[in-house]
């Protein structure tokens, strides 16, 4: 028994069920909310230790020995993403004790978000594609509700734009589970990839991967596919915006980085070269779109999109240098995203709006805000020494590596213009003079006031995360490394999931 | 049988897209209602159609009796149903909310949040 894999699905889980408990006591479930993050982040870092240790960690549900029955595996990777989902429940915890509003504690905030966490936990962690959809869907539906909490009209816009791209995405990601079922007669990741390497390489294969392609595309707000994300993720409450900003299209990306490393690394001339279209254009269109925006929360969807064209980048590359760029992007782009996010709250607790022509003056009145929102609007330009600017070196490095320029380019030049954007948040939100006719005041009363310095915390915590990895990047560089050579190497997964009962 | 199912897949996925693809938000639920029927047909088909081999091991035995079919496909559209069944439930409320604030159910009209 392995308990720790299990543990990180298991307590928010049991967190959220007993916030549902407690469905009216709403000091209670803040606590318990809190609590159950911290138990998160903890067991997620007993995985991490144990991952680190054995390589791979497995747990058989029911004892039903693999392929035959759902099966836990956390490698490298999923340990990772674990315990950044760890740390990003801690930050939302702590940020959404004083940014919560009565309204929507009282439908249900806490027992959704940690059924979301449970979501993604379990899509992090599951060795079985089949119990892949169901996670996704777990998640998706707590995210459908989140969304919409509060019912105002540009929430139920975006929230039908949002259903209706991932119900498609759902609907795709069935449909080539069924066919790949078809072909393989198995579920298991190591199973599948086994059987579907022996088996002749047809057509089909490449088809179903396509459709695994469009599928977790959609999900990680791949270019062409992303225009549910921009319309829909600033809409919802800032403390969810900034859970799904940082965590659920890096979920996407996950499933991407999982089949096409395991399963469908065969023909990577065709599925690989597509992907790396696919990452040119979704850092291109992102940032140009965010260029195009002047409110807050936009501006900051876009540019998720744009990142998420580097991660891909780092899989097309199929490089083992480009796979640890991507990892090791995806660790850096959680944190900093997610703190963008909660500032861009926090400015909006000052002066009660996101729209970059009404706000101004930031940096006058609250100078450690500025500080702290440089430090992550930098580090996602890629300056150096943040952590940025070594995710993007190790990519562009790897693209030099393979001569592939005309990508290398476009990295360096959509680094360029996401400085742009950042620039002209800086520019408008804390540089400028607050606008004619706009009440200064909560601006300046307040400056000891409790509730700020609450969400404060995660701010500072999460800035400070973002040094750590820039300015001692050798261990978390180490466990990208690690987790790239597990990446390229899935002899060693299949080995540790299917044991003696490999054919 | 599997060519006429084949068809019927088909069928179901193209009047699914048709649907979403009409302007009325009402319409746009009914396509994906039946985008994950065709998707469970879809399942059901791929993983192989037998008939009368039902998959019962005879008492006292360890082994079924010849082939059977395979249950699993059963067990996992089962499950998908059931998950498309909670998650049109919700499609649905959203869409009665949606109406009752923006007042249409015109989704060209519905432009407010994109760029």
């Amino acid at each position: 028994m392995s308990l720790e894999v299990a543990l990180p699905v298991i307590i928010p889980l049991l967190t959220g069920t007993f916030c549902v408990m407690l469905w009216r006591h709403n000091v209670i479930q803040r606590v318990l909310s809190l609590v159950g993050s911290i138990a998160l982040l903890a067991s997620s870092i007993w995985l991490m230790v144990s991952v680190l240790r054995e390589g791979h960690v497995v747990m058989y549900m029911g004892n039903w020995v693999a392929p035959y029955g759902i099966t836990l595996v956390g490698d490298m990777l999923s340990a990772i993403m674990v315990v950044l989902t760890g740390m990003m429940a801690v930050a939302i915890a702590i940020f959404s004790l004083s940014s919560a509003s009565k309204s929507h504690e009282r439908f249900g905030y806490y027992p959704l978000m940690h059924l979301l966490l449970a979501g993604v936990a379990g899509s992090f962690l599951t060795g079985d594609i089949f119990n892949l959809f169901v996670w996704f869907e777990v998640m998706l539906i707590a995210s459908f509700a989140l969304l919409i909490l509060g019912g105002e009209r540009a929430q139920m816009e975006g929230a039908v734009k949002y259903v209706t791209l991932n119900l498609l995405s759902s609907a795709i990601f069935l449909s080539a589970i069924g066919l790949l079922y078809g072909i393989t007669g198995t579920l298991n990741f190591a199973d599948i990839s086994v059987k579907l390497a022996a088996a002749e390489h047809t057509g089909m294969v490449d088809v179903i991967a396509v459709m695994f392609m469009i599928s977790f595309g959609i999900k990680a707000a791949a270019f062409p596919l992303f225009f549910w994300l921009p319309a829909s993720y600033h809409t919802g409450p800032v403390a969810v915006s900034a859970l799904f900003a940082g965590l659920l299209t890096k979920v996407g990306v996950y499933a991407l980085f999982r089949v096409f490393t395991l399963i469908f690394n065969q023909n990577p001339d065709f599925t690989h070269e597509l992907l790396l279209w696919v990452a040119v254009g979704t850092m291109l269109t992102g940032v140009l779109g965010a260029a195009a925006q002047f409110e807050f929360r936009r501006i900051l969807s876009f540019h998720i999109v744009s990142q998420i064209g580097y991660m891909i980048l780092g899989l097309a590359l199929f490089t083992p240098l480009a796979i640890i760029g991507g990892v090791f992007y995806i660790m850096h782009h959680i944190i900093v995203k997610t703190n963008l996010f909660l500032i861009s709250g926090i400015t909006h607790r000052l002066l009660g709006t996101y729209d970059l022509k009404r706000l101004g003056g930031m940096y006058k009145a609250r100078p450690f805000l500025s500080i702290l929102f440089l430090i992550p609007a930098l580090s996602l330009a890629g300056i150096p020494p943040l952590s940025g600017f070594f995710a993007k070196f190790i990519i562009i490095k790897a693209g030099i590596e393979v001569e592939a320029w005309f990508v290398t380019f476009v990295a360096l030049l959509v680094g360029l213009l996401t400085l742009y954007s950042m620039i002209k948040i800086w520019a408008e939100v804390f540089w400028k003079k607050l606008p004619e006719g706009i009440d200064p005041t909560p601006l300046k009363e307040g400056k000891t006031s409790g509730s700020l310095a609450v969400l404060y915390l995660p701010v500072v915590l999460l800035a400070a995360c973002t040094l750590v990895i820039g300015l001692h990047g050798q261990p978390i560089y180490e466990w990208a490394e690690f987790s790239a050579s597990q990446l390229l190497n899935p002899e060693g997964y299949i080995d540790a999931v299917l044991g003696g009962n490999r054919p | 049988m599997e060519p006429i199912m084949a068809i019927v897949v088909g069928l179901l996925y193209a009047a699914a897209i048709y649907m979403m693809l009409r302007r009325s938000i009402v319409k746009l639920v009914i396509g994906l209602m039946l985008l994950s029927n065709a998707a469970n047909l879809l399942i059901f088909t791929s993983a192989g159609m037998s008939r009368g081999a039902p998959p019962l091991i005879p008492l006292g035995s360890a082994l079924p009796d010849g082939p059977v079919a395979d249950p699993l496909p059963q067990a996992l559209i089962l499950t998908a149903i059931v998950i498309a069944f909670g998650v049109l439930a919700f499609a649905v409320v959203l869409i009665h909310r949606a109406y009752n604030i923006i007042r249409t159910d015109n989704l060209d009209q519905m432009k407010d949040t994109d760029t």
